[in-house]
């Protein structure tokens, strides 16, 4: 992308010319990673009792067709994804050691296959239906506050402010949106309102760490802490005096895209969705454009880039940074609208429950980058989704190993083993002019 | 991830230009808390008026009789102050009352029973505390602590009960083993920190989550929890693993006061005294100087962490061998975060975190009783406490709202109406100019230094 042609500028040189002279080391940690997970694979086929079975179910009403339950044989099922695994580890090897680009299909293509390889290895002869559509709905609806929350520590963290206190701005947009939907009976009242909640503690945020200059990571966790109090506060008195003023359940209704939501599988997940999931895709979208093709995304990643070049042509910095936390608020705040009227349950205490935290791991782990996040959103909601589903049929991997994953994987991407994170360089620096 | 690939084929030389922001962020980050320990008292005094303020509004907007008295607000305007005078000395005297000293208990014992109480709850707040206050002398922001407890409640408590020895030994052993878990714990993040740069922040935060779904995991299976049953809870420690009580029945006070007591005398002795702490206060004040001083940075950052996770793992094991004697899965609370407050409370100083223990420990205890007592939940201890450490982490805002005079001797609004007259009328005011352009030519030096180059430059920044 754009933005690391820009970063990178200075130090390409130097690789392009090792490479010419063949200097240049193999990365062997993707094909290993490969293998380890192909072996795995085999290891799954080869523990598979003969004569097994596994259901899946693919369909859900409303398809252009129905899908009977699909009944696989167990152990071929299992013994043919181990060798196209293999194979695609092999292919990944040989790339490597001829320095060959491995393209985005491969890791794609091998992380589908080894999910399918872990669910026919999981549901044989369990005698229960493991219902795909609905763990990928799920999956969906399980991300879609993470990928909010990370769309907003994206916009903040771009300009150069480390925003902690996700977990809080979702809290909050919960709890408005919940008591906005409530007081006006209508659930779109509760979308107003949202961002607002949001944006308030966005720009609590700034005012403190931008105006005071008071250490962001200090100010985000201690506006998580004032935020649960808050919320917690209110939801026990106000909220439990009189629930049918302050706190009715409110739902904002399906609206189903017509022909796009009646392909199978993907269709109900996709595109028979409330509003606010719409508005997700669409913000995706916008700030994946507007970032890197706009005025503002520009001034925005210079803001958090280099402050001091970017107030020398002009920009004002601080201010910058202030819009940017505060609209980062209100999609944030958007996002915890989510956990109430986008699910139709009343407002609970810290029903937030660590979303913002795993939200701020996800935009690491997509580097920064709308699109990334979105990957690693959606990554960590399937792997919650798969262990919530595991728990219910009963398999020999705990749930709880399942739902660690998204923090490991952090970890690891922290800690440079998967690739390598780059924060802005200006991430968390105060602007003194 | 093949996009990942290429990018780190491309470029595998800046490993160190890399880590730059980070490690810059770290030399402002000592810089800022140093800053936090030289405000005075006054403004931790004034921060706590705040706070207290801030509740009131609460507890009178939640409260019904106000609200009652409010429709009627302008017919009879001393009705609501009355009701809200009233309902604020109920409230805050029955947080007094939980907190400190009881005059309305039946009996004597009775009513030195909440300073008691205060001192149970501060147990763990204060040892946490302390590990979270010895990261932050070192520059490093420790958010673990709740993972740090949750494992040495963990490990502490499953040696409590799993094991029968004679009753000193045991207790010890159960002590260390708390240590242990949480040295661990703060250790992943230390060693992770010192080899590869990774940022601990992100991975405490991350290993927050690991801890409580750890736990969850082990409280499933039997092998752990030994109790036969299907609750996701623990046995209970035996007598022989649990700290003794210091004033006998009728009291929880127990010995982990005295540990608390201890720790904060040795952390005292460790940064203050000892070669080491020598070395972690380097670290914390200019890595690059540390480094150019013969300091083994990377270990000494290890260190670090894995003495933060040991006092927070023992913290947990206190709270369990003392109060909880089971574990379950919310063992831990909030505890972790409590800490970060204390810590910061107490300006990263041993005392300083003591005392500040003790406050919020007196919080919570007090709290216990105004929910009961009143019916004012005792989330609004949550508010309190964070509107005090915001308010202490700004003490420009505190003066600002006492309408005190700036930090360099300056009345405030003289200041500020100075300022706008010299705009209005450009460069005419002659008898202000000099003063306001030193002002600002030293502003702007003071700005040069923390450009985005080096570590270097903005760590070897005087900061005035």
């Amino acid at each position: 992308m754009s933005e690391q042609t820009v970063s990178t500028a200075a130090v390409q040189a130097d690789p392009l010319k090792q490479s010419a002279t063949g200097v240049r080391p193999i990365s062997w940690k993707y094909p290993i990673t490969y293998a380890v997970l192909a072996a795995l694979a085999v290891l799954f086929a080869l523990t598979i009792p003969a004569g097994a079975r596994t259901h899946f179910r693919l369909s859900s009403g409303g398809d252009f067709f129905e899908i009977p339950l699909v009944e696989l044989p167990s152990r071929p099922a299992g013994w043919i994804l181990a060798v196209i695994l293999v194979a695609l580890a092999g292919l990944a090897i040989w790339q490597a050691s001829r320095r060959v680009q491995t393209r985005l299909w491969l890791p794609l293509l091998f992380g589908v296959l080894f999910v399918l390889a872990f669910l026919v290895w999981a549901g044989a002869d369990r005698g229960a239906v493991i219902p795909l559509v609905t763990m990928l709905t799920g999956a969906l609806a399980l991300s879609v506050p993470l990928i909010f929350g990370a769309m907003c520590g994206l916009v903040g963290e771009r300009s150069g402010v480390i925003n902690i206190a996700i977990e809080a701005q979702l809290l909050a947009g919960a709890f408005l949106a919940a008591v906005a939907a409530s007081v006006f009976t209508s659930a779109y009242m509760g979308l107003v309102f949202a961002p607002i909640a949001g944006a308030l503690v966005g720009a609590l945020l700034v005012f403190f760490s931008v105006k005071y200059q008071v250490n962001q990571i200090i100010v985000g966790v201690v506006l998580n802490v004032l935020i649960i109090g808050l919320t917690g506060f209110l939801f026990s008195t106000a909220l439990t005096q009189n629930p049918e003023l302050w706190n009715a359940r409110q739902q904002l209704p399906r609206l189903p895209i017509p022909g796009l939501s009646q392909i199978p599988v993907i269709g109900p997940v996709l595109f028979n969705q409330t509003i606010l999931v719409y508005l997700m895709y669409l913000i995706v979208g916008l700030l994946n454009f507007f970032l890197f093709r706009s005025r503002w995304g520009l001034r925005t990643r210079a803001v958090g880039e280099h402050p001091k070049a970017a107030d020398t042509v002009g920009i004002k910095v601080n201010r910058m940074r202030v819009y940017n936390v505060i609209l980062g608020g209100a999609i944030a705040g958007l996002g915890g609208a989510f956990f109430t009227i986008g699910q139709g349950l009343a407002f609970g205490k810290e029903m937030s429950a660590g979303a913002g935290f795993i939200a701020l791991a996800a935009m690491i782990l997509g580097r920064w980058h709308p699109i990334g996040a979105l990957l690693a959103a959606l990554l960590f909601g399937f792997s919650t989704s798969l262990g919530n589903t595991l728990a219910t049929i009963g398999t020999p991997v705990p749930s709880e190993a399942l739902l660690m994953l998204p923090y490991l994987i952090t970890i690891l991407a922290v800690a440079g083993f998967v690739g390598r994170v780059r924060p802005p360089a200006a991430n968390g620096t105060p602007y003194v002019k | 991830m093949s996009a990942s690939g290429s990018q780190q084929g491309m470029t595998p030389a800046p490993k160190p230009e890399q880590q730059s922001p980070w490690a810059e962020a770290e030399g402002r980050l000592s810089r800022a808390l140093r800053e936090l320990g030289q405000t005075s008292w006054v403004v931790t005094v004034l921060a706590v008026v705040v706070a207290l303020v801030v509740g009131a509004v609460l507890i009178l907007a939640a409260n019904r009789d106000v609200q009652a008295s409010l429709s009627y607000f302008f017919a009879q305007p001393t009705a609501f102050l009355e009701t809200s005078f009233q309902v604020l000395r109920e409230a805050y005297s029955a947080l007094f009352r939980g907190a400190v000293f009881d005059w309305q208990a039946p009996s004597a014992a009775r009513s030195i029973r909440p300073l008691t109480e205060t001192m149970v709850y501060s147990v763990p707040l204060i040892l946490a505390g302390l590990g979270i206050a010895i990261g932050f002398r070192s520059g490093m922001l420790n958010i673990g602590g709740q993972g740090q407890i949750i494992l040495g409640a963990t490990s502490a408590g499953f040696l409590g009960y799993a094991l029968s020895l004679p009753t000193g030994l045991h207790v010890l052993l159960a002590l260390a083993g708390g240590i242990l878990g949480g040295a661990i714990w703060g250790g992943i993040a230390g060693v992770l920190k010192a080899r590869t740069g990774a940022n601990e922040v992100i991975v405490t935060i991350m290993l927050n989550n690991i801890a409580i779904y750890l736990l969850a995991w082990l409280l499933q299976q039997q092998w752990y929890k030994q109790t036969g049953s299907n609750q996701p809870l623990s046995s209970s420690v035996d007598e022989s693993a649990q700290l003794f009580s210091l004033l006998g029945s009728g009291f929880r006070l127990h010995a982990g006061f005295l540990i608390a007591i201890l720790a904060t005398i040795g952390v005292w002795w460790l940064l203050e005294r000892s070669t080491l702490g020598f070395e972690f206060r380097a670290i914390g004040e200019n890595p690059e100087a540390a480094r150019t001083a013969g300091i083994n940075v990377p270990k000494a950052t290890a260190l670090v962490l894995v003495i933060a996770g040991g006092l927070a793992g023992l913290g947990g094991a206190a709270h369990v061998l003392g109060t909880e004697y089971r574990l379950a899965g919310g063992v831990a609370g909030t505890l972790g975060f409590d800490a970060i407050t204390v810590a910061l409370l107490g300006r990263s100083k041993p005392l300083g975190t003591f005392l500040a223990g003790l406050l919020l420990g007196g919080l919570r205890a007090g709290g216990v009783l105004m929910q009961a007592q009143t019916g004012t939940p005792i989330d609004i201890v949550l508010v309190l406490q964070a509107v005090i450490v915001l308010m202490i982490a700004a003490p420009p805002l505190v003066r600002a709202i006492f309408f005190l005079p700036h930090a360099d001797g300056r009345p405030r609004i003289r200041r500020r109406s100075a300022r706008r007259k010299t705009e209005a009328s450009a460069a005419t005011s002659s008898a202000r100019q000099p003063e306001l352009q030193t002002a600002s030519t030293s502003k702007a030096s003071s700005a040069e230094p923390p450009s985005a180059e080096s570590p270097s430059t903005s760590t070897q920044e005087p900061g005035k």
